[in-house]
């Protein structure tokens, strides 16, 4: 919190940053579901073999159509799920439950409906404090409410809020207990496209002030590029792969006008779209080169306005 | 005002009004001592009818008869009703005797007995659902129990409760703990094995420990389900409550009923009748006020 330095963000340091989480060759295998003509004892791999290392300080993304495992991959990662080989490391010690150095921000906000606003914040500074006083719990969440915009809406159940009020406090709520890695499994899905923006910025700010570690996962590619500093790029699953890992050199601060004047965002775009495209629809296919077609295609875009783009 | 009428619901509370009078009309009209009609029966079979007691004079029309109100074994109207419950609430707190007791103390034993028995069933269907709804084995193991043992009435438990605790309040205590677990087990285990997994895994990633998974998760989770568990378990002990009180005869407005019927006082047994109508509302309206206390939207 109190190392505050806009310099440790940039990217270029990136490499010489210390390791924050390990994803150390993870195969998900899920036993395949009776029913669907498949035999017991059947097994589907979801992805096989995922490794790399999400260092301190970084914002990394993880793009992939969907189906690929993201968010197997993220559970595994949080704790949440056990991977089939090999393994989460964390302070040099190997994952094996949930717990406050991983915070995860759901797609589904998962704000309990019977606490205010304030309580779903408040209950997590009092599991990472346990030991604080209540006024001091209260000063700490109070300040994760106000950062996230929150003031006036504390004693407000999440019923009562907006898609983009509820992640808010999801937000304060992973925040709030300053945890080693940020995992964020598409964050703004269920937030409407307007909202999604000023979150989106929000959460950069609070990123920046906070210095903290996030893996993301989502399907906008904007989106990622807006956030990150690296973009994971899956292929398809079955059997998905980790195809490649890119760095995204815009400076920061961004803003979303800036990144999309910058020549490295219609270089990072286009190649992933061009990854994308020529993803689509190969079930097996993670390694093989995208037709001439699809690229130029995909080059055309390079000068345009940004459109949509989601996977 | 016209905002103050919808507020109150005064339209509907009129009509419910009305028909109140409209019934309480109906059975004062049906209730009433009517005329003799002496048509089809000769002067001595009339005159042998007053010696008898069964009509007397008409005290408002010379030589005409009305059926006597004292030997006439019709229904009694709502004023004889009304009659007994002011009679009864004069003095509700007498006591003469084992078997007379006043309206107070056996509202009063029946309150406790329901009281205990429904708490304690309370607490333990919850604790017991929760149990259940957490574990998969668990339910599995005790779900046959459960199927078995939910469709006896707890009134057919009493002899064999007799035979073992033989002392008669603990008894009615017990008929109305069987009567009100069942509901409040499968609804509570029902509601916590539907929890929201987001829910769970919140309090998995925030390391809640038992205690505080239990309080902050797992009890408000479930609490509309529990809570119309609870509502269904109330009802079913208040049913229960009645045929128990009667059989052991003790006390109790239960048992108030069977005295009254003994007594072939009909306005009594009415009269006791409408007490548990009363008492079981008072008790409903303050467990709904519970009830919208817990409950959330998602
Ligand atoms: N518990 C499970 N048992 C069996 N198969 C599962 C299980 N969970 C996920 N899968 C399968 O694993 C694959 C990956 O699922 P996952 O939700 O991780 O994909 P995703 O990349 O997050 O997709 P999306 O972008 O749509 O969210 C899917 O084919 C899914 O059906
Ligand atoms: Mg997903």
């Amino acid at each position: 919190m109190s190392n505050n330095s806009e310099a440790s963000h940039l990217n270029h340091s990136a490499a010489d940053r210390k390791l924050a989480m390990k994803v150390d060759h993870v195969t998900k295998i899920f036993p395949v579901l009776k029913g669907s003509g498949a035999k017991t004892g059947d097994t589907f791999c979801v992805f096989k073999d995922v490794k790399f290392d999400v260092r301190e300080g970084e914002f990394i993304t993880m793009v992939g159509h969907s189906g690929c495992g993201k968010s197997t991959l993220l559970n595994i990662m949080a704790g949440f799920d056990k991977p089939s080989t090999g393994g989460i490391i964390v302070d040099g010690k190997e994952v094996t439950e949930p717990g406050l150095d991983r915070m995860v921000v759901f797609q589904s906000f998962a704000l309990m409906p019977w606490l205010t606003c304030f309580d779903n914040v408040r209950v997590a500074v009092r599991s990472a404090h346990p030991d604080w006083s209540g006024p001091e719990l209260d000063e700490h969440t109070q300040k994760y409410i106000d950062m996230m915009g929150l003031t006036g809406s504390e004693k407000k159940r999440p019923a009562l809020l907006s898609g983009g009020m509820r992640q808010r406090v999801g937000i304060a709520r992973a925040f709030c207990v300053n945890p080693k890695v940020l995992l964020l499994d598409e964050p703004f899905a269920q937030i409407d496209a307007l909202t999604r923006g000023v979150i989106q910025e929000e959460m950069m700010a609070m990123w920046q002030r906070s210095n903290a570690t996030v893996f993301m996962v989502t399907h906008d590619v904007d989106e990622a590029i807006l956030l990150s500093d690296r973009i994971a790029l899956m292929s398809n699953g079955p059997e998905a792969e980790l195809a490649e890992i890119i760095d995204v050199n815009i400076p920061r601060p961004r803003t979303r006008q800036q990144m999309i004047e910058s020549p490295e965002y219609s270089r990072v775009r286009n190649h992933i779209l061009r990854f994308l495209i020529s993803h689509q629809k190969q079930p097996g296919g993670s390694t093989e080169p995208a037709g001439k077609a699809l690229t130029d295609s995909a080059d055309e875009s390079t000068n345009e306005t940004p459109q949509k783009a989601e996977v | 005002m016209k905002s103050i009428f919808y507020k109150y619901k005064i339209g509907s509370k009129l009509m419910s009004l009305g028909l109140l009078l409209v019934l309480l009309l109906v059975w004062h009209g049906s209730t009433t001592v009517g005329k003799f009609d002496p048509t089809g029966k000769t002067d001595d079979e009339v005159m042998l009818m007053e010696m008898n007691g069964e009509i007397i004079p008409d005290p408002y029309n010379d030589g005409q008869y009305i059926n006597n109100p004292e030997k006439s074994t019709t229904f009694p109207g709502p004023l004889k009703v009304v009659e007994k419950i002011k009679q009864e609430f004069s003095n509700p707190f007498h006591r003469k005797g084992t078997n007379d007791h006043g309206i107070g103390w056996l509202i009063l034993y029946t309150l406790t007995v329901f009281a205990i028995g429904y708490l304690a069933a309370s607490l333990v269907g919850v604790l017991l659902g929760v149990f259940i709804g957490l574990s998969r084995t668990l339910f599995e193991v005790l779900n046959p129990f459960l199927q078995v043992l939910k469709p006896i009435s707890p009134v057919a438990w009493m002899p064999l409760l007799l035979y073992t605790v033989q002392d008669g309040k603990s008894v009615a205590v017990l008929v109305v703990f069987l009567a009100s677990l069942w509901p409040t087990v499968a609804n509570t285990a029902f509601g916590v094995s539907n929890i929201r997994n987001d829910y769970l895994r919140v309090a998995r990633l925030l390391q809640f420990g038992w205690f505080r998974r239990f309080f902050t998760v797992i009890l408000p989770g479930a609490a509309p389900s529990i809570v119309s568990g609870l509502r269904i378990s109330f009802v079913s002990a208040l049913v229960a409550i009645v045929p128990a009180e009667m059989l052991l005869g003790e006390l109790g407005v239960g048992y108030n009923i069977w005295m009254e019927w003994n007594n072939l006082d009909i306005a009594g047994v009415m009269f006791a009748v409408l007490v548990f109508g009363a008492m079981g509302f008072i008790l409903d309206s303050l467990l709904d006020r519970f009830a919208r206390g817990v409950s959330f939207v998602e």
